[in-house]
């Protein structure tokens, strides 16, 4: 039996099927419209929702798409849509984008409209900055933002949040949700069959019971897939809801970073212990597809155009794999294969990543080029960490996303550059080692000429950055 | 920035109020219904399209497995249909289903009807299609090499001799620029909703801009007289264009599956087979020759706009004699010629979006600025302002002659507010010291011609009612696209009747109500609908009034009675509104009124390429200023100011709304918005993963929009305001030339790059790599 409160009520469903999205659900069966549906593909933010869980402090919540967000998955939680905002009188959010002219076709309106509760729940930030990224998940086609931008930061200056129900009750929301809770949940209908597995061991004996099983987690790729392709998944293994799975801890030299660890989770890390990922890593999706996606979905999913592997492959990351049989460790190059293959054999799971620290007297510096700055998907990415001294390259280690059927090293740059003088000079030079390494193709997001011209001035621009010059936009320098 | 006008002003003044969008709190709370959120009707059924695989001739289109697939009652391809064209302009190239070829990949073949969505969806993929490997022509390029086959009749433009014009000139230049076509990408995709009724009828719930060309297109359809078909819209989730024709497939598919079925039929496709199977706005290729002097002053122009039409003509062109129409922008061409080539291509029949061919047009012309100014060392800005109509140089292309010019006064204002000579200055020194970071600054004006140069369309109708308990209906031809017509419209009712404006009940398009309505596009829906909601109220209150002259002895010849705070006031007294609308009701007043503009002055002759098409012109200016980093392309747009002129607003809160949000449109469609077809003609930018519309970071850092708040129209529209839906999307144009200036300082501004359209971080880094490559060799 599938379990969730939704709005105010709780909602029980037999076995809906694994790929049955949210908001089919609240779409059709529920009746509630609120919710729209603009691209069916997690990249409009018509359809956000908030899902909120039980946490150590009470509960949280996080914006999500419920047009990629599969059923099984939202089994224990608060589902809260735009219909629970207004009572008798408008939300603070609601009254402030209609005092600003923030709605024309009105079409977005709600999915914006929680997407900006969310933030205001969060009580985030009211600069320029925080509230673009508070909207990066969400397409407007009418207004150009500018009076939702002002409807954000107005209804943080209302403030009210400790008056907000999902504040008052939160207490006895999360007790709701825990007792829906009880040991391993198996969905088996008509539709197929998804399972959420009671722990860690249990999703080893899952998988050892059923070996063609589909592992989802934040489902920003599958739920794609399944919307779009009619992909089949059943039997799916639920693993977003396990916290030993989402758990991130440090270890000796680094973090050891739970599979289901999300990128919204890691961002307090990175900021922390990377910062020369900061603003890459939030460049990443939107704050939707941040919450749901998951570093071991982006490393399992092996896309030459992940954005986490470049840098996982300069850092000498390692990922944990675990079956019912045992554990083995590899590094993340041994782990991504080929095209979209990895690894992982029948039966096992990624379990964690282990993440080094940056080694102490290294450069780190991260690109990610698209066609629009944000919530896009890198036309290339980039990382380096390069070890200098007196001048000179001691080691590279450089890695490329979009230039090769995987995410890649580029191990002739790398022996190329090594001893040689770190000048502008060396890295105007730098054409003929990286045509060993990539040849890269042409596609919708760009060239291939594109790829090899902008790959080479990454070095130039991680040369200037280097000697503390400016070589790069900063989104939000003006202020 | 400055939001003043935002602020809630009385009413009365000299501009409209700026009221909150007459769905506002609906849209915030989600409550606002949209035509998949109308209560589904007993018995419904979907139908969806199954989209061809490739171009060429259809071997074999084999439906059995649809069929038989769970769920599936009926399906339906070209051998079912008795009518099958929906050509907007009647030539018989646009069947809803092709018979025996495909003309673009992904066109749509069969639709299947089942019980839910989902069966249809899935059912639609198990379609047998074999097409036969054909040539086709899939760019401007292609269709140009193999004859140049066009939609329809290309347009010329010309005044004086062009050639004697080049051939004199002191100096002559040529150049190009390809410009990007642009997909609409309304948040609220299509979808109709088809609902059968007695003797055949049919009731349609459409997404269109067009309800009349619905109804048209479904009764032809069906075989059925236009009066047995009603078609509604309420509101539709954006459309740009997109809604104008577009809408007419869809619309006919559902119908036909609903009299195939006997049931009300919805269709909605999914976001990617909607951006697939719809058309977009056409690319161009533009060609020119100028001839100058060193003063910076054109003599003479020869361009040839070349558009990517798509498969059939649609609106194609009334399109292309747009882009002709406003290659002109604000400038005097001594001797000119513009030759239109709407050429047919096996790509998706391109269609409206917002400015329906003028923005492509502008641009190619601000290309040419751009060229001369390069070509001279000049400030852009200065070719600009030499150019500039003004008396004795102020009769277009198309022989109108420009008389309510004011874009002098408009760029001389922007310029001293923006601070543009400084700042352009401090550019041009601080690059000469930054080795990686470029900025870049432009001023470009606006001027659009307003009115549908179809000029039959330019006439609107309304219908009003008063009910006894004083509650108002309004109705009429316009449709709500998010633009705030409705409100607009509302506002110049209720100010007419002086009554509140919470009297009136705003209702949903329907033919039944209003007929034979134009399509709501060329900016015009508010001057339209508001003037014909006018005259109708103007109906009534003479009818109220002679009532109250004779019943209350208000004089009503002085002009002292007035509509006003909900009651009538005159000399002897006030009587309240709910009163004289009950007493003229016992007293059996009629208190129903239709009311009926249409546009005067403007005239049009295709064939000599002459008229006044039309009735005035709506001004604006930009000013940009960016940064692009030479190293990969990418870019910031740092600042823009506009100052853009509505006349007298109506709602100056729903005006800036469609100047800031046409503006950032328009900064999509040259920047982030990039259409990308493979070589077998599929689309691969078919959804918001591929296809980058602007996002909130994407706004300018810095971004100052003001109202001319001394403009007024010199022509008596309503209120004396002027269209605002499409002229400030040119504003864009600003940007693009600022990106060019950054890329030209990679080469000491010598050369004025040849930047094409959208200008993605690929093109700009091109376009720098190709400058450097130049300046070296």
């Amino acid at each position: 039996m599938l379990r969730f409160l939704l709005n105010d009520r709780e909602v029980a469903l037999e076995a809906p099927a694994p790929h049955a999205t949210l908001l089919d659900y609240l779409r059709l069966e529920q009746r509630l419209c609120g919710t729209k549906e603009g691209c069916a593909e997690g990249d409009c933010g018509a359809c956000t929702v908030l899902i909120g869980r039980p946490s150590d402090k009470g509960m949280a919540y996080e914006p999500a798409n419920a047009c990629i967000r599969l059923m099984p998955s939202v089994h224990g939680t608060h589902v809260v849509t735009v219909e629970a905002l207004a009572k008798d009188v408008l939300h603070p959010v609601q009254r402030a984008m209609v005092e600003t002219h923030g709605s024309q076709c009105g079409f977005c309106t709600p999915g914006i409209v929680m997407a900006l509760y969310a933030h205001w729940r969060a009580a985030g930030g009211a600069d320029r900055q925080a509230l673009e990224t508070a909207l990066q998940g969400n397409l407007c086609r009418c207004t150009g933002y500018v009076p939702i931008l002002e409807a954000a930061a107005r209804a943080l200056a209302a403030g009210g949040q400790l008056a907000d129900p999902l504040t008052t009750e939160e207490a006895a929301i999360a007790e709701r949700l825990r007792g829906m809770w009880a040991g391993r949940v198996t969905l088996a209908g008509h539709g197929g069959t998804a399972i959420l597995p009671a722990d860690e061991d249990d999703l080893a004996k899952c998988l050892a019971e059923h070996p063609g099983a589909t592992i989802v987690a934040g489902a920003t790729d599958i739920g794609v897939w399944t919307a779009k392709d009619f992909l089949e998944i059943s039997p799916a293994v639920f693993i977003d809801h396990l916290p030993g799975l989402a758990a991130i801890e440090p270890v000796e030299g680094g973090l050891r970073i739970g599979a289901a660890a999300s990128y919204a989770d890691l961002l307090p890390w990175i900021d922390a212990r990377h910062p020369w990922l900061s603003a890459y890593w939030r460049r990443i999706g939107g704050p939707q597809i941040r919450a749901a996606g998951t570093l071991g979905g982006n490393l399992a999913t092996a896309s030459p155009i992940g954005d986490t592997p470049p840098p996982l492959m300069v850092l000498g990351a390692e990922v944990v794999l675990r079956s019912a049989t045992g554990q083995r460790t590899l590094p993340i190059e041994a782990f991504i294969t080929g095209y979209r293959e990895t690894a992982l054999a029948t039966g096992e799971f990624i379990e964690n990543i282990r993440l080094p620290d940056p080694e102490p007297g290294t450069f780190h510096t991260a690109s990610k080029i698209s066609k629009r700055r944000d919530e896009d998907i890198s036309s290339l990415s980039a990382a380096m960490a390069l070890r200098l001294s007196d001048g000179r390259v001691e080691t590279a280690r450089i890695a490329f996303g979009g230039m090769a059927a995987t995410p890649k090293r580029a191990h002739a740059l790398e022996t190329w550059l090594a001893g040689r003088p770190w000048t502008l000079e060396t890295v105007s030079a730098v054409a003929a080692p990286l045509a060993e390494d990539f040849a890269p193709i042409s596609d919708a997001r760009a060239s291939a000429a594109y790829r090899m011209a902008a790959a080479r001035n990454l070095l130039i621009r991680a040369w200037a950055e280097s000697t503390g010059q400016t070589a790069r936009l900063e989104a939000h320098a003006a202020g | 920035m400055p939001r003043d006008d935002r602020a809630p002003q009385a009413p009365g003044g000299a501009k409209g109020e700026a009221r909150a969008h007459e769905s506002a709190e609906k849209h915030v709370t989600g409550r606002a219904v949209y035509l998949d959120d109308i209560a589904a009707p007993q018995d419904l059924l979907h139908t969806y399209l199954g989209l061809a695989p490739a171009i060429g001739p259809l071997r074999t289109l084999d439906l059995a497995a649809v069929r038989a697939a769970p769920g599936v009652i009926a399906t339906i391809d070209a051998r079912d249909l008795a009518h099958n064209d929906i050509s907007p302009t009647g030539k018989g190239d646009d069947p809803i289903f092709p018979a025996e070829r495909t003309a673009f990949h992904g066109q749509p073949l069969f639709a299947v009807i089942a019980e839910s969505r989902d069966a249809a969806r899935r059912a639609a993929r198990l379609a047998v299609v074999d097409i036969a490997p054909a040539p086709s022509h899939l760019t401007i390029a292609a269709a140009e090499a193999a004859g140049a086959d066009l939609v329809t009749e290309p347009l010329t433009l010309a005044r004086g001799d062009a050639e004697a014009g080049l051939a004199k000139a002191p100096r002559t230049l040529e150049g190009a620029i390809t410009i990007g076509g642009q997909d609409h990408f309304y948040l609220e995709g299509h979808i109709a909703l088809a609902i059968p009724g007695e003797d055949g009828a049919m009731e349609v719930w459409s997404s269109t801009q067009h309800p009349s060309e619905v109804q048209h297109m479904v009764a032809h359809t069906l075989g059925l007289p236009s009066a047995m078909v009603t078609v509604k819209v309420r509101r539709m989730g954006g459309a740009f264009g997109g809604k104008e024709t577009q809408s007419n497939l869809f619309a006919c598919v559902a119908a036909l599956a609903a009299r195939a079925t006997g049931r009300p039929v919805k269709l909605r496709p999914d976001r990617d087979d909607d951006m697939i199977a719809t058309g977009k706005r056409h690319d161009f290729e533009a060609r020119y020759r100028v001839g100058y002097d060193e003063t910076g002053r054109l003599h003479a122009l020869d361009m040839t706009l070349a558009a990517r039409c798509g498969f059939s003509a649609d609106l194609s062109g009334p399109v292309t004699d747009r882009a002709l129409f406003h290659a002109d922008n604000c400038y005097y061409y001594e001797d000119v010629r513009l030759r239109s080539k709407p050429l047919r291509t096996n790509t998706v029949s391109n269609t409206a979006f917002r400015g329906f061919g003028g923005p492509q047009g502008m641009l190619a012309g601000e290309r040419v600025i751009e060229e001369v100014a390069y070509a001279l060392g000049r400030d852009p800005l200065e070719i600009r302002r030499a150019n500039f109509y003004r008396e004795g140089r102020d009769i277009t292309p198309y022989h109108q002659r420009v008389e309510d010019n004011i874009i002098a006064r408009l760029v001389d204002e922007l310029e001293a507010s923006a601070d543009y000579q400084a700042r352009r200055r401090a550019i041009v020194d601080e690059n000469r010291e930054s080795p990686f970071l470029r900025r870049g600054i432009a001023l470009t004006p606006v001027k659009f011609g307003i009115s549908f140069t179809a000029t039959w369309y330019n006439q609107a109708g309304a219908l009003v009612h008063i009910y006894r308990d004083g509650s108002v209906h309004l109705n009429h031809g316009g449709t709500e696209m998010g633009q705030g017509l409705n409100t607009k419209v509302a506002q110049v009712l209720a100010e007419a009747l002086g009554v509140p404006i919470e009297r009136i009940a705003v209702t949903a398009t329907a033919t039944d109500k209003v007929p034979n309505t134009s399509a709501t596009a060329a900016s015009s829906g508010a001057d339209l609908n508001a003037m014909a909601a006018l005259d109708a109220a103007e109906t009534l209150k003479a009818r109220l009034l002679a009532f109250a002259a004779e019943n209350y002895g208000s004089a009503s010849e002085d002009g002292q009675v007035a509509f006003e705070n909900g009651a009538i006031t005159a000399p002897g007294g006030s009587v309240p509104w709910t009163t004289v609308v009950e007493d003229a009701y016992m007293a059996r007043v009629q208190l129903s009124a239709t009311g009926f503009y249409k546009t005067p002055e403007i005239h049009w002759d295709r064939g000599a390429g002459r008229g006044q098409p039309f009735y005035y012109f709506a001004y604006g200016a930009a000013c940009s200023e960016v940064t692009v980093d030479t190293l990969t392309g990418e870019y910031r747009v740092d600042r823009v100011d506009i100052l853009h002129d509505v006349g007298r607003s109506l709602n100056p809160a729903i005006d800036r709304g469609q100047i800031e949000g046409g503006f950032i449109q328009g900064l999509g469609w040259l920047t982030t918005e990039e259409l990308v077809w493979d070589e077998d003609g599929r689309l691969r930018t078919h959804a918001p993963s591929t296809y980058k519309i602007p996002l909130a970071s994407d706004l300018p850092r810095d971004f100052r929009v003001r109202i001319a708040e001394w403009s007024e129209n010199a022509k008596r529209t309503i209120k004396r305001s002027k269209a605002v839906g499409e002229p400030p999307f040119m504003l864009a144009i600003s940007t693009l030339e600022a990106l060019s200036m950054a890329v030209a300082s990679v080469a000491d501004y010598r050369v004025c790059p040849r930047l094409d359209t959208p200008a993605t971080p690929e093109r700009l880094l091109m376009a720098i790599e190709r400058l450097r490559a130049e300046a070296q060799g």
